[in-house]
């Protein structure tokens, strides 16, 4: 029982009520919330990898930058005391079966199957070797995802701003 | 004789010609492509006769066989295929004389008789069809060819009976036509597919064996190909149409209804006779009773008609009895000892052709001077019609077997051959010979003599229209098969055309001669006797005694009446209706449920599409898990 | 977390929440890339890189549907999911 595990016991189980009650609360504001939540537990997972890096990208993008999008929408959409109404039987009926045979269905296959043998390596992961591989133009360096992925990031600011402008 | 094609294909061109364009064009220009076309078509006749009779016999002494064209149309498997082409033998080449002669003496004819009739293009497109059809139907190579022929001579004669398809009769008698050769026509169909499934071939000289050892099925082939024969030659009881078909243009009942569709049954059993005599000879002699019974029954008839074509009709009826008979009472291919009757019915067809056409043509001349068909409205017409009269007195005395005319020869070697087979045979046509006699003259007193013309036409009282004789495009016809039927005897027809293709001499059997003269020249006398004076007590006196007798005969023995009880009642309510209510309501139903079954699955499905994302998504899902699970187990 | 997502897709009403669903969704999937490649192919960075870009790439989506959601506002003046069924039938 070492404390990586332990650890990772709280944050899995922290990541697992937040994002439940995200969905199943009636407040808009409050679901909003539980997702900041979750994304917070994510990053924890993260930093426990040793993906210092990514757990840093994630709290500034995600927890950062899209929970307050979040947050900015749903003050600007919602009106006053707007609740969400009670759900028809049928179709949380509907969404619960069939999101429980899912689940089953993915259990059943993750701990039938036999992953190949982990070790794991410890050390954190050097950010030089991550600003290599995301600039190089080798075989297996991410140069042109990079220029792709900033060109989608353009397109999508130019797109957002034209559809959201005012008429 | 590669030009012998051209004899097929002039008829049809003109036809497509006349068919086509025949609106656009003037009445004279149509009627003189179509007279054109089939003087051609005769002149090409002729010229294939006189090659091929003089152009010598084979090593056995017998006219060969040719076949210009024959070429494989349709094969069902490698020995049963249906050909098409053009065969020439004596009977063929005889029979390619007489349509190509009496249908250009039509053409001719139509000119004047036709004159100012609306549809002249279209008459003449049709009769052009009907030459090409039956052309083609006698110089056929297989049987199946002849039974496709066969159905466009009875597609041509329904359009050309129904000309006048304004009057209520006329489209009657044409739609009666067709229906009862058709009727009949299955029977002949059924008899080709036997007969092409045991023999293994459809043509006219199968091997031998397959023919042995097909046993009875053989002369059950044969006797429904003689159904469907009996169907186009009006033999009892199918016999019912012809009389209806004088609805038809009078030329047209001289072409079709006398002289060549209606010897197509003759000629069908002419064709198939070396079978016939090989292996159905009992056949052969069922179907001379059936002619013997049909002559005499259209005699009988005949002698109470009032209507002068019907009278015409039904004495063809009667000769192509004679036809029949003469072809039934054959019982060897050897014309010396029980083959004549093949020789006596093809003369018979010669002349009786001949001498019939004209004899309708001339009453297409009188019905056009007094304009009127009954006999009521004629009488003492001799004065003012010498042309018609005489050629007219000329076809009586053939048709009555009196020498010189040709009548006499061919209707004595009919008599010769039924004497051969069996006395009682002989005697029974000789008396059915009496009678044609008899109605013939009582025929042709009533129109010519019989006291003055007194311009009776019923309906309108007094009328002083005098009848004029015809124009020269009317009785020159009509001196032309005149002088056939004058010279038409003295044909050594033997030499031509006998059962086993040796030359064959005629000789008069002078018995049956003098026999068959002395009892027409009674039956005349008879006839003058009771008609040829002003009035005729004798005729009266007979029929107040017989009147239930007289009234029969006058309705053709109510064949009709019977006929149409049988359709009615019996085919129409008992299989025509239930198969009716089974189509109506089981097979419609049947595709009506399934088109609701569709809609209504429809109604439901529509639903899915609810506009509802989430929905969607649910069932992507559901989908996706259903093809998990199906690729893990 | 990725099934509370599913859930959460299939039962919410308000746009928003269906969004937030989906980013459930996406960090779900993050994760999973993320432990793979650490655990089972240390020597390789692939699944980080995965990550790294999949994060991008959700916030881009992120922006831009809220701009979607915006403008259905401003023309229908709410943004319940069922009132938005134009495809029906």
């Amino acid at each position: 029982m070492t404390l990586q595990l332990i650890v990772f016991i709280v944050l899995a189980l922290f990541i697992a009520v937040c994002s439940v009650l995200a969905v199943t609360t009636s407040r808009i504001l409050r679901a909003a919330t539980y997702l900041l939540f979750v994304l917070f537990g994510t990053a924890g997972i993260y930093f426990q990898l040793n993906y210092s890096f990514l757990g840093a990208v994630q709290l500034l993008i995600y927890a950062g930058g899209i929970t307050v999008l979040y947050v900015f929408s749903i003050l600007l959409t919602s009106s006053q005391g707007d609740k969400a109404e009670k759900l028809k039987n049928g179709k949380m009926v509907a969404g619960a079966v069939s999101t429980l045979a899912g689940l089953a269905i993915c259990l059943f296959v993750m701990l039938k199957n036999e992953f190949i043998p982990s070790h794991f390596v410890h050390g954190e992961l050097d950010v030089r070797t991550i600003g290599h591989a995301l600039m190089g133009m080798e075989k297996y360096q991410y140069i042109l995802p990079f220029e792709v992925i900033s060109v989608l990031l353009l397109a999508c600011i130019v797109g957002g701003i034209l559809i959201a402008r005012k008429r | 004789m590669e030009y012998t094609i051209l004899i097929l294909i002039l008829p049809f061109l003109s036809f497509l010609i006349l068919g086509l364009a025949g609106m656009r064009m003037k009445n004279g220009l149509a009627g003189t492509i179509g007279t054109a076309s089939l003087a051609g078509v005769a002149l090409l006749s002729y010229l294939t006769a006189f090659n091929y009779f003089t152009g010598g016999r084979t090593a056995e002494g017998i006219y060969p066989t040719l076949m210009p064209y024959n070429f494989e149309w349709l094969p069902f498997t490698t020995n049963l295929h249906i050909d098409m082409g053009i065969m020439l033998d004596p009977i063929s080449v005889m029979m390619l004389v007489v349509i190509s002669t009496v249908s250009l003496m039509v053409h001719i004819y139509s000119f004047g008789y036709m004159k100012g009739e609306k549809g002249f293009q279209r008459y003449y497109a049709f009769l052009s069809l009907f030459t090409m059809s039956m052309l083609g139907l006698v110089v056929a190579t297989n049987i199946f060819q002849m039974y496709v022929f066969w159905e466009l001579v009875g597609v041509s004669s329904y359009l050309l009976i129904g000309f006048y398809y304004t009057k209520k009769e006329a489209i009657a008698a044409s739609k009666k036509a067709f229906i009862v050769t058709r009727f009949a026509d299955l029977g002949f169909l059924i008899g080709i597919l036997i007969y092409g499934y045991y023999a293994g071939t459809f043509s006219f000289t199968p091997v031998a064996g397959a023919l042995v050892a097909a046993g009875a099925m053989i002369p059950l082939a044969l006797g429904l190909m003689f159904i469907g024969g009996a169907g186009k030659s009006a033999m009892f009881p199918l016999h019912i149409w012809l009389p209806d078909a004088m609805e038809g243009p009078t030329p047209v009942s001289a072409l079709i209804h006398a002289a060549t569709m209606v010897v197509a049954g003759v000629y069908l059993v002419a064709r198939m006779f070396p079978l016939f005599i090989g292996y159905a000879p009992e056949v052969l002699h069922w179907t001379a009773y059936i002619g013997a019974f049909t002559a005499f029954y259209a005699a009988s008839v005949a002698c109470a008609q009032s209507d002068i074509k019907r009278v015409l009709a039904f004495s063809t009826i009667s000769q192509i009895g004679f036809m029949i008979v003469a072809l039934g009472v054959c019982t060897s291919m050897n014309p010396h000892e029980g083959g004549l009757g093949y020789m006596a019915s093809m003369f018979h067809l010669f002349t009786h052709a001949m001498f019939k056409a004209l004899l309708f043509l001339g009453a297409g001349c009188i019905i056009h001077a007094v304009h009127s068909n009954e006999m009521s409205a004629m009488g003492g017409l001799h004065k003012y019609m010498p042309v018609t009269h005489w050629t007219f007195l000329i076809a009586c005395l053939a048709i009555s077997g009196i020498w010189p005319f040709s009548g006499f020869f061919s209707k004595d070697e009919i008599l010769t051959a039924c004497f051969q087979f069996s006395p009682a045979m002989g005697w029974i046509m000789t008396g059915i010979a009496a009678m044609t006699a008899f109605y013939m003259f009582r025929l042709y007193y009533c129109i010519f003599w019989n006291g003055e013309w007194k311009g009776r036409s019923h309906g309108s009282g007094q009328d002083t229209h005098i009848p004029h004789e015809s124009p020269l495009t009317m009785t020159f016809p009509l001196m032309f098969l005149a002088a056939i039927t004058c010279v038409a005897g003295f044909i050594p027809f033997g030499n031509l055309i006998s059962s086993n293709g040796e030359a064959y001499t005629i000789h008069l059997d002078m018995q049956v001669a003098t026999t068959s003269i002395l009892i027409a020249i009674a039956s005349i006398a008879l006839a003058t006797w009771m008609y040829a004076g002003k009035r005729q007590p004798a005729a009266d006196y007979l029929a107040r005694t017989f009147p239930r007798l007289h009234t029969a005969a006058y309705h053709r023995f109510y064949m009709d009446e019977i006929w149409l009880f049988v359709t009615r009642k019996i085919i129409f309510r008992c299989i025509s209706t239930p198969i009716a209510w089974w189509d109506r309501h089981v097979i419609d139903q049947f595709f009506n449920f399934t088109a609701w079954g569709a809609h209504a699955t429809a109604d439901e499905i529509r639903d899915m599409q609810s506009g509802n994302v989430q929905q969607y998504s649910i069932w992507f899902l559901a989908g996706a898990l259903i093809l998990t699970l199906v690729l893990l187990i | 977390m990725m099934f509370a997502g599913i859930y959460g897709f299939f039962t919410r009403r308000n746009l928003l929440a269906m969004l937030i669903s989906v980013e459930l969704i996406l960090n779900s999937v993050d994760i999973n890339f993320a432990v793979f490649n650490r655990y089972l192919f240390p020597g390789e960075l692939e699944g980080f890189f995965f990550a790294l870009f999949a994060i991008g790439v959700s916030a881009a989506e992120t922006a831009v549907a809220i701009a979607i959601i915006i403008n259905i506002y401003r023309n229908v003046r709410n943004i319940q999911v069922k009132n938005l069924n134009e495809m029906k039938n």
